[in-house]
């Protein structure tokens, strides 16, 4: 938990977000507000937070292909990155949430009608905390696209849901990470909902060979930056 | 100046259950609706509600998150705090509905140091929010919500829509109207 005084959260960093109104989007038309957000000075509610750290995750709960019977279907990935914050500060010992469909497109909730198989070595839920310097690793299968009703022939591209804290109440950040090359991207109404095209590129994982596991699994980095209170810059070895 | 842009926001779709809250699913979650034990400091209360969309239908597949001080105004250090933990996390019901267990808040420090009022931070999440949505919980019993500096910000005429009202002994029912008539003050954070 951080409550450090004296330096603040940037609001410019927000143009990063899709606007809430998105008619393109189907559900954000009876969902979505309205009425203008209402500009809130940061007080101690914001700027403390939940700390979850190492001991709320169990041992393995980032490989998301244990916990059954036998191995799941599909094509084994390793999904590794840092959580940075805007200044280039690594977040350490933050918890990520992640979910997925399973190989087949398909997901586990009870709600999910897809005509896809399930796979019964596959739930798709993991945790993991990021070590001391904002790295975190998940072992996982890569997930299907599926079709939705959006519009017509609606499908949305292969895609990892993640849930951070970061250090505070304002730092709390739900997103999706996607494949590169996948060409269903530029016709996703949720992915193209975010305006600026190089915001919309930082939730698209790269391939990458080092992280890749020879006879084993293929390496994705995506690393995820979370809002900073404008302390001074680091060098971060990753982006030099 | 930042160095480099933050990473955007998208929805927490509607499958997010079997991960973010999960107890359907026989599975253990980070954090329930249950924010404090016995042993915390404060009035025991029950938060109930509904979130509801832009027809006045209820959104049966929203997560609610809230985070609170205890009763004498403390944030806790680690939420592995059984006694009071801060932070708690409600998928609403078919009908829309949430409930939390908790202590209603003391007043915490706010900007100059004039007190705040008793409020809950709330994040609201959903199909269709490409967005987390922050909103605040005020105690309608609560004088101190004349001298609410955040209060003060909100037009007079949208201020009800962050206040809970005693429906019961102990237990406050707040509402989350997503668009349309009523709809509920969110912040910018």
């Amino acid at each position: 938990m951080s409550q450090t005084p004296g330096r603040a959260y940037p609001r410019e960093s927000l143009a990063a977000h899709p606007p809430n109104d998105a008619p393109a989007y189907a559900s954000t038309r009876l969902r979505a507000p309205r009425r203008p957000l209402v500009i809130l000075p940061h007080t101690l509610t914001e700027l403390t937070g939940p700390a979850y750290g190492h001991d709320s995750v169990a041992e393995g709960e980032n490989d998301l292909t244990l916990g059954h019977a036998g191995a799941p279907l599909g094509e084994r990935i390793i999904v590794t990155g840092r959580v940075l914050d805007e200044d280039g500060r690594p977040v350490p010992h933050t918890l990520l949430e992640i979910w997925q469909a399973n190989a087949a497109g398909r997901y586990i909730h009870v709600n999910d009608r897809h005509d896809a198989p399930i796979d019964p070595n596959f739930t798709g839920a993991g945790r993991v905390v990021t070590d001391a310097s904002g790295g975190y690793a998940f072992t996982t299968i890569k997930p299907g696209a599926y079709p939705w009703r959006n519009h017509h022939n609606a499908w949305r591209p292969a895609h990892i849901h993640f849930s951070l804290f970061g250090p505070s109440f304002v730092t709390r950040l739900v997103t999706q990470m996607y494949f590169p090359g996948d060409p269903l991207l530029g016709l996703d109404p949720i992915w193209q909902s975010i305006p600026d095209a190089r915001a919309r590129e930082r939730l698209v994982s790269s391939f990458d060979i080092e992280t890749t596991k020879p006879e084993w699994a293929l390496g994705y980095r995506f690393d995820i930056v979370l809002r900073g209170r404008g302390a001074t810059p680091m060098e971060d070895p990753h982006h030099g | 100046m930042a160095e480099r842009g933050i990473t955007p926001s998208q929805t927490v779709g509607p499958f997010f259950a079997y991960c973010l809250t999960p107890e359907a699913y026989d599975a253990r979650g980070i954090a329930g609706n249950e924010i404090a034990g016995p042993d915390a400091a404060g009035q025991r209360i029950h938060i109930e509600g509904r979130v509801l969309d832009g027809a006045g239908e209820p959104v049966p597949d929203a997560m609610v998150e809230i985070w609170q001080a205890d009763g004498e105004g403390r944030y806790p250090e680690a939420p592995g705090n059984a006694a009071f933990r801060g932070f708690g996390r409600a998928e609403t019901d078919v009908d829309g509905r949430f409930v939390f267990v908790t202590v209603k808040p003391g007043p915490v420090p706010g900007p100059d140091g004039a007190p705040q009022a008793p409020h809950i931070g709330v994040s609201v999440f959903a199909r269709g929010l490409l967005n987390r949505l922050a909103t605040r919980i005020y105690f309608a019993d609560e004088p101190a919500n004349e001298g609410d500096p955040v209060l003060a910000l909100v037009p007079a005429d949208r201020r009800e829509t962050l206040i809970a009202r005693a429906v019961s002994q102990g237990v406050y029912g707040y509402d989350v109207r997503l668009q349309g008539e009523g709809e509920t003050v969110f912040f910018e954070i």
